[in-house]
């Protein structure tokens, strides 16, 4: 009797890891619908072939915003600062081109993403013992001190002028710089598409799993033993890391940087957008990002003066109608669906 | 009197004032967020309300400067109202990023609005005779509006200390802040109390963007412009505590205006570093609870 | 790639080159029409409204089709972009505005690239011009009134030594060392430099001028961007009575635009500044000038220096444009069409130096005063004719590159 409960529990229990591994699987699995941004993205290029230098820019922002989402979305860090990592990472290339002339553009990305790493990592393991509104203050305070920093030395950073007339080299010593912005465009797609792997190989792994549990309650991951501070700080360096190859690209596809990289409204502005998109799903940078960022162009167009009227009625109306961003509706639509078809 | 005495109490007495305009534009936001746990990134969209109400009455319809500042408090706290039941109120339970994304609409859309109906050149107030001139204070002169501004953060802090320490109500907010099921329980209309709550924290915004107009010029990007810097003063002091608001904005003010002083090449550094001295040593600010 | 870039200009080709007669000209308007700043794209954008209602006869049958990007913060990334686009997508011929100098300064390799002409409005960067050669501008550099302030600071207001204080961003450390390089030229001694924080924080000189109030100089010379920093200065040293205490305050014309002058009070009177324009200067052009504003905006808006930039930049425009009987494809032509351009506008005669593609105007020595009509106001006290760039003529720093 013992014995087969036993094996009962034996059973039950190999039955629940398998069950475990083959949910986690099929959540790793890549379903048809992630190729779609892949696609959109595609179908712009040859769609609107004039408006690629925007369209760049919009690439910058959803890598942005992704490397927001690992530490917000995943691991429940909220933070008004992380214009800091961009803002290094902006100024690494920035400063390499123009003061050391190293002008390789994608050997200039590794460097951006192990200096806003180094820098990642120092102030997350101060800044991550604390949470709430103090983590914001002092996350925000972290990049405006870089800020006055750099215009202490504007001999070096070039101040609010910043660094003029970067040239990059050739990507991959073929491909140049166009007015059109075709290039950059295309490179901005590539590097982001391999971030993303990255990303979501980090989010469906052990480590992406023991975030979430972070997130969800920190006593219970305290409890059964996780190394809960150096979890958020491993996280927060590669969150760094990511914005730091962001700012990169911003400042290879402006050929300029000035300090107001660092600025509050940076790290705002990215917040909303991942908001927006919808938190801890990956693709709600995407969608966050390139949302928020055409109808800022769109409503720009009607009416330069008071377009920040429309955008700030699309927030509003996104929480009264969309409480987990543009993805959470689409999701919520689905599964209304889905209930209907069954009655 | 001493060279470097004289410099120190200039420090203590600009310090003072400009502690005093630190506490009395942020102290509206310490009700709303600090009191109420609401992110209201829309402060500043109410203060700037509250200064535009201001500009108006002044000088369109000659009201003097000193009641135009009430009434903007009153009207601001009342229009507040309809922002709280319709929009604020169904969010209470939701996440700081949900809240953070309405209220950064709402001061967005306030920015356009302001815009339509005032321009964008910045506005500035007209000040009755008395705010003009200054108070001689035996080595050197104060500004009359400075000195209003202290005595004025004064008034303030002993009403709202009254109001929330000794009062009926004041207890019943600090009850429905605390435990706002138990407060329902014991039979408190919390409801009623937050929207009075969120009326009061509105008005006070609205007084302090009246009384900052002298100080800052009002444009419609005042919404936004100076949030960090209420923000930082909301959080050294504390969530929840107008006394820690107090106290921050002394430290701040103080500070700062040491530091332009004696070390302008570095004057940005100040508020900021004296925020993350602060915050590692005591997280939660001054009087937060931990 | 490339063949979608050539059929790009392909098209460009197609819809611009192929008409016979009447051209429509089409001019990009890049200006800050949202955001802290929005009062000063506002002030440029009615100067070219009102230049354009009022001249276009002047290049018919030609016409001029203006369409208007928001050019967003000082970041030089967001008027990077909209430019661009106006360039790419909507095919302008022509880009004006620019306020900012990160802006121009981002923009430059693009317009050197598109050979598109770059014709700014306000942007005071010294070396800015230097960047491209398809870049002229019609404001001022830092130096047009910083360096001849220095001189007739010390020679015709009294100052042996003056105390310098800024807002600490590009135009502000231009325009102390502008006005410091003329001054110790001249002379005088510079006690104190006072970097006053940046642009975006709270604008409360009081500490600032409290430690030069102790220090006595002379004088102060003070740069701040004219937005609401200007009337903070003017109520900071108002309050502190530096004025009685013996420190005169002088500048750029920063510190009193015309459409904030009245707001400022009695404090303002007797402050000094070097400047190109005033709403009282008193010429022909401006006197009409400052009619047909007030009779379009209404009589309690004012033009200011940017406006009357903003004039005189449309009419380069327009006269380049009649000049090559709306011909403007080719962005060289329409710089070279603007290279020595001279003019009567509101601030007096300008002229666009051939060789630097910058202005050279007259800077006028200007005191605030009340005027017999209760309202404050400028007296001219002195005019230095034919103002250059000193920043590029002494090739100080990027100027000289």
């Amino acid at each position: 009797m013992a014995a087969s409960d036993t094996t009962m529990a034996a059973a039950d229990r190999a039955s629940t890891r398998e069950r475990a591994a083959d949910y986690l699987l099929r959540r790793h699995r890549f379903r048809a619908a992630e190729a779609l941004p892949w696609l959109f993205a595609i179908a712009v290029f040859f769609v609107f072939p004039d408006r690629m230098t925007f369209g760049s820019q919009v690439l910058v922002m959803v890598m942005f915003a992704l490397s927001l989402d690992l530490i917000l979305g995943y691991a429940g860090i909220v933070t008004l600062g992380h214009a800091a990592f961009f803002g290094v990472g902006a100024y690494t290339v920035g400063l390499l081109a123009a003061r050391l002339q190293w002008t390789e553009p994608i050997s200039g990305l590794f460097a951006a993403a192990i200096v806003a790493a180094i820098v990642g990592f120092i102030t997350g393991w101060f800044l991550l013992r604390y949470r709430g509104l103090t983590l914001l203050m002092l996350t925000l305070a972290t990049a405006i001190m870089l800020q006055e920093t750099g215009n202490l030395r504007s001999d070096i950073s070039g101040g609010y002028d910043g660094l003029p007339g970067l040239t990059f080299k050739p990507l991959l010593g073929i491909f140049d710089y166009d007015l059109y912005g075709h290039t950059y465009y295309l490179y901005a797609l590539a590097v982001l598409a391999v971030v993303f792997y990255f990303v979501r190989r980090i989010v469906y792994s052990p480590f992406g799993q023991a975030l979430t549990g972070i997130r969800e309650n920190v006593r219970r991951m305290h409890a059964i033993g996780s190394p809960v501070h150096w979890r958020l700080v491993t996280v927060y360096t590669i969150a760094a890391a990511i914005a730091g190859v962001a700012g990169a690209l911003f400042t290879q596809t402006n050929a300029y940087v000035t300090l107001t990289v660092f600025d509050f409204d940076n790290s705002a502005k990215v917040m909303v957008m991942l908001i927006l998109g919808g938190t801890g799903r990956l693709y709600g940078a995407f969608v966050g990002a390139t949302v928020y960022m055409v109808l800022e162009d769109y409503f720009s167009k009607l009416s330069p003066t008071f377009w920040q009227f429309g955008i700030g009625l699309v927030l509003v109306l996104a929480v009264l109608f969309a409480r987990r961003g543009v993805l959470g509706l689409f999701e919520s639509m689905g599964q209304y669906i889905a209930e209907r078809k069954k009655s | 009197m001493p060279h470097f005495a004289i410099i120190a109490v200039s420090i203590l007495f600009d310090g003072l004032a400009y502690a005093m305009f630190l506490f009395i534009t942020s102290v509206g936001l310490s009700v709303t967020m600090g009191l109420m746990g609401f992110v209201n990134l829309a402060h500043g969209a109410f203060a700037m309300a509250g200064g535009y109400v201001v500009v108006t009455l002044t000088r369109n319809l000659g009201v003097g400067f000193v009641p135009s500042l009430a009434i903007a408090a009153v009207v601001v706290g009342a229009v507040s109202i309809v922002f709280e039941r319709g929009l604020y109120r169904r969010l209470y339970k939701s996440t700081d990023l949900e809240q953070v994304l309405l209220t950064i609409g709402l001061a967005f859309m306030a920015i356009a609005t302001a815009t339509y109906f005032y321009g964008p050149i910045p506005k500035s107030v007209p000040l009755p005779e008395w705010l003009q001139g200054d108070v001689n204070l035996g080595f050197r002169y104060f500004p009359s509006y400075r000195a209003f501004l202290i005595v004025l953060g004064a008034v303030l802090i002993t009403v709202l200390w009254y109001g929330f320490e000794r009062t009926n109500i004041g207890a019943k907010i600090r009850a429905a802040v605390d435990n706002r099921r138990m407060a329902e329980s014991v039979g408190i209309n919390v409801d009623r109390l937050f929207t009075l709550t969120f009326a009061v924290g509105s008005g006070l915004a609205a007084l302090g963007g009246g009384l900052a107009i002298q100080l800052l010029g009002l444009s419609p990007s005042f919404a936004v412009l100076y949030l960090v810097l209420f923000l930082i003063v909301v959080a050294v002091g504390g969530l929840g505590s107008l006394k820690g608001t107090l106290l921050a904005a002394l430290v701040l003010g103080v500070f700062d205006t040491a530091g332009k002083y004696l070390l302008a090449d570095a004057g940005g550094f100040f508020v900021y570093a004296v925020t993350v001295a602060v915050l590692l040593i005591k997280p939660a600010g001054f009087y937060g609870r931990e | 790639m490339r063949i979608i870039g050539w059929l790009g200009l392909a098209a460009l080709a197609f819809t611009v080159g192929g008409t016979a007669q009447a051209e429509t000209v089409k001019v990009g308007v890049v200006l800050p029409f949202s955001g802290a700043n929005a009062d000063l794209g506002h002030q440029i954008d009615k100067a070219f409204d009102l230049y354009v209602k009022l001249h276009a006869k002047d290049i018919a049958p030609n016409t001029v089709e203006i369409i208007k990007r928001d050019e967003g913060p000082p970041t030089g990334a967001v008027a990077k972009t909209v430019a661009t686009e106006l360039i790419t997508n909507d095919k302008v011929q022509i880009l004006t505005g620019f306020v900012f100098s990160p802006s121009a300064i981002a923009l430059a390799p693009v317009v050197t690239q598109a050979k598109v002409p770059m014709v700014i409005a306000n942007a005071g960067t010294a070396w800015i011009t230097n960047l491209s050669p398809y870049i002229a501008r019609l404001s001022f550099s830092m130096w047009h009134h910083g360096y001849p302030m220095g001189a007739y600071a010390f020679k015709s207001i009294g100052c042996k030594t003056a105390a310098l204080a800024y807002t600490d961003f590009p135009p502000g450390k231009d325009s102390t060392e502008a006005f410091k390089t003329g001054f110790e030229k001249a002379g005088g001694k510079v006690t104190e430099s006072i970097p006053m924080g940046s642009p975006v924080q709270v604008p409360d000189f009081t500490p600032f001028f409290q430690k030069i109030k102790d220090a006595k100089p002379d004088c102060m010379y003070v740069f701040i961007p004219s937005g609401a920093h200007a009337a903070g200065v003017m109520k900071t040293y108002g309050e502190l009575g530096m004025r009685k205490a013996g420190v005169k305050l002088i500048g750029p014309m920063d510190l009193i635009p015309d459409n904030k002058l009245q707001d400022m009070g009695d404090a303002a009177i007797g402050t000094v500044v070097m400047g190109n324009y005033a709403v009282d200067l008193n010429n022909a052009e401006n006197k009409a000038f400052n009619a047909e504003w007030h009779k379009a905006y209404g009589k309690d808006s004012y033009p200011d220096f940017m406006s009357a930039a903003g004039w005189d930049t449309m009419h380069a425009i327009f006269d380049a444009i009649k000049k090559l009987n709306g011909k403007v494809d080719d962005g060289a032509k329409v710089i070279d069409a603007m290279k020595g351009w001279t003019a009567n506008g509101p601030r007096g005669k300008v002229t666009i130096d051939a060789a630097t593609r910058d202005i050279v105007q007259d800077e006028n020595a200007m005191e605030v005063i009340r005027k017999p009509d209760g309202k404050l106001g400028v007296k001219v006290l002195g005019t230095t004719k034919a103002v250059k760039d000193e920043c590029k003529e002494l090739k100080v720093g990027r100027c000289g590159s």
